[in-house]
């Protein structure tokens, strides 16, 4: 199913593309030929109830999980194809916020910022402490964070944190995993913001994988909604909302409207957990 | 398919057969399973290896896990090989007594020490510190998602995470050893001298003629491999750890199990191999009595 079209933009002009996805562990399938295009500079609001494999479509995009068929191109190049120097050259064009934001344990905020800076530029350590400290403000936080251990930051600190660091590097694109998960709404809306902000301030592509329908409409473009191949049939596309956030609601499938809704409905009891294909 | 995923009623009802046939299934897929793993760590070895050769750690990364490996094992390693020393004095000496041998007691006290005790039981409590913590440490940072995080920034975790502790581990668990191997004279030289009133003179005689150059090499010489599959079945078992404290828990027991069986099954293919090598260059065979 290619998704790429409602907002006119072709192919030619993704900067990332999807053709044909699927990933499977073992033998369960959990992505199932997903096919989707990001322009440059739009925004992609990645949404799907819990277990649908948003996760692992994010992990797919940037080469941390290979397809089992299908491939991912980014600005043209099939990830799956390249050795492993060039896939790292590629990696840095992208930041990736995680769901937990998983900050080095061991490294200071202000060492988990510069991370990227150090491993992968030649700047000075004055230079790297200059951007350090711009980030984290972009991100609102102040210089007396530098010095203090993940372990000491608030949830919504560490996602602030671990977002300066996805952005040390200007990539061209951001795949935020969950952002506002486990935040509250307050948090959630401050994160949002600070997504919005940060694609005002960089000119990046982002991907926003959440179940966070508040946030989504706030931030993205265009929203696919992934469903759990466990309650698809074998024919049934696994993408079965792709347009804009605000049509959501009023889909004609009822699986969009009641998640768009959040109405357990017939989800009282939980069915189809045989596995994937 | 995810829908298609139930058996034809017609195949439900054969019974033992099938039966069987789940056996030879499940059978075949530990077999799978077994192999898969052997060829993930003979990848992650060969990997290792590779960036080991071709790309130099960072000296940050190295200094804090040389730290960690070296500086924080000492104690434990020391009294290890202290103690090693002391009980096969109490052990040996009440046998070489009743042949009249006690002064040959530093010979077979030092000969065992560096030849075999020293290493495998160094390897084996550094299997238990390092190993253990290593894939504790690393399998956290699985769960977490910091190793996703690091190979996102374009930062090969293998490079970064494992060389430092594979060279860390190479390097220094030789040392520990000799470390282990000094203490243990020491304790054996002690307590069989000022505890066993063995004359100091005949002890350090006995051992100076007994124990060669060869033993000690040898010894230590094994300790390169203890050291290497020490790191290398922690960093693995780390990488490839299951979700959750349980499955952080998991990774650094198997950690510290399979490291166990490897340096084993190590020492003696190693000691069968330097056997032959010893009778190569002395063919005239052992010299002790």
């Amino acid at each position: 199913m290619d998704v790429s079209g409602g907002h006119g933009e072709s192919k030619e002009e993704a900067l990332l593309r999807a053709d044909g996805l699927w990933v499977r562990f073992g033998r369960q399938v959990v992505l199932r030929d997903i096919s989707f295009a990001v322009a440059r500079g739009q925004t992609l609001a990645v949404i799907g109830e819990s277990g649908c494999g948003k996760t692992v479509l994010l992990k797919t995009l940037v080469g941390l999980i290979n397809p089992w068929r299908g491939a991912v191109y980014f600005d043209g190049k099939n990830l799956s194809s390249l050795d492993e120097k060039q896939l790292a050259l590629q990696r840095m064009r992208f930041g990736f916020v995680f769901q937990s934001a998983a900050l080095f344990d061991s490294l200071t905020v202000g060492q988990n910022v510069a991370f990227p800076l150090e491993q992968h530029t030649r700047k000075s350590d004055e230079e790297i402490q200059r951007i350090v400290v711009s980030r984290l403000a972009e991100v609102g936080l102040s210089e007396d964070v530098i010095l203090k251990r993940p372990a000491e930051l608030s949830g919504g600190m560490r996602k602030r944190v671990g977002l300066a660091r996805a952005l040390a590097l200007e990539p061209e694109v951001v795949l935020y995993d969950e952002p506002t998960t486990g935040l509250d709404p307050i948090m959630s809306d401050v994160i949002a913001e600070l997504i919005l902000r940060a694609r005002q301030r960089h000119p990046v592509t982002s991907i926003v994988v959440t179940h966070d329908l508040r946030a989504a409409r706030k931030v993205a473009d265009r929203v696919i909604m992934l469903y759990p191949l466990t309650r698809l049939g074998a024919d049934e596309p696994q993408i079965v909302y792709a347009g804009p956030p605000e049509a959501m609601e009023s889909a004609a499938d009822p699986r969009v409207s009641q998640f768009a809704r959040g109405e357990a409905r017939d989800r009282l009891v939980e069915t189809g957990l045989s596995g994937g294909v | 398919m995810a829908s298609g995923s139930s058996m034809p009623a017609a195949r439900q009802g054969w019974g033992p057969m099938r039966a069987v046939g789940q056996w030879v299934g499940e059978v075949g897929q530990r077999i799978v399973d077994w192999i898969c793993g052997l060829g993930g760590i003979a990848l992650f070895s060969f990997w290792t290896v590779v960036w080991l050769l071709t790309r130099r750690p960072r000296r940050g990364t190295i200094l804090s896990n040389f730290y960690q490996i070296g500086v924080l094992s000492l104690p434990v390693v020391a009294l290890t090989g202290t103690f090693i020393g002391m009980v096969l004095a109490v052990q040996s000496y009440n046998q070489f007594r009743m042949l009249g041998l006690e002064t040959r007691l530093g010979a077979v006290i030092n000969m065992a020490l560096v030849r075999e005790l020293g290493p495998v039981l160094a390897a084996t409590m550094l299997a238990g510190r390092v190993g253990s913590s290593m894939a504790a440490e690393l399998g956290t940072m699985r769960v977490t998602e910091q190793i996703d995080a690091l190979a996102s920034m374009g930062v090969n975790p293998i490079h970064y995470l494992v060389v430092p502790r594979f060279l860390g581990c190479l390097v220094l668990i030789p040392m520990l050893t000799i470390m282990a191997d000094f203490m243990g004279l020491v304790g054996g030289y002690f307590y069989s001298v000022l505890l066993l009133d063995i004359d100091r003179y005949y002890y350090l005689e006995y051992s100076a003629r007994f124990v060669g150059w060869f033993d000690m090499l040898s010894g230590v010489f094994k300790t390169f491999f203890f050291g290497a599959a020490i790191a290398l079945i922690g960093c693995h078992r780390g990488f490839n750890c299951d979700p959750g404290a349980e499955g952080v828990g998991r990774a650094a027991t198997a950690a510290f199990v399979h490291s166990f069986v490897t340096i084993l099954l190590l020492d003696l293919m190693l000691n069968i191999g330097l056997e032959g090598f010893y009778r190569l260059l002395w063919p005239e065979g052992p010299r002790i009595f």
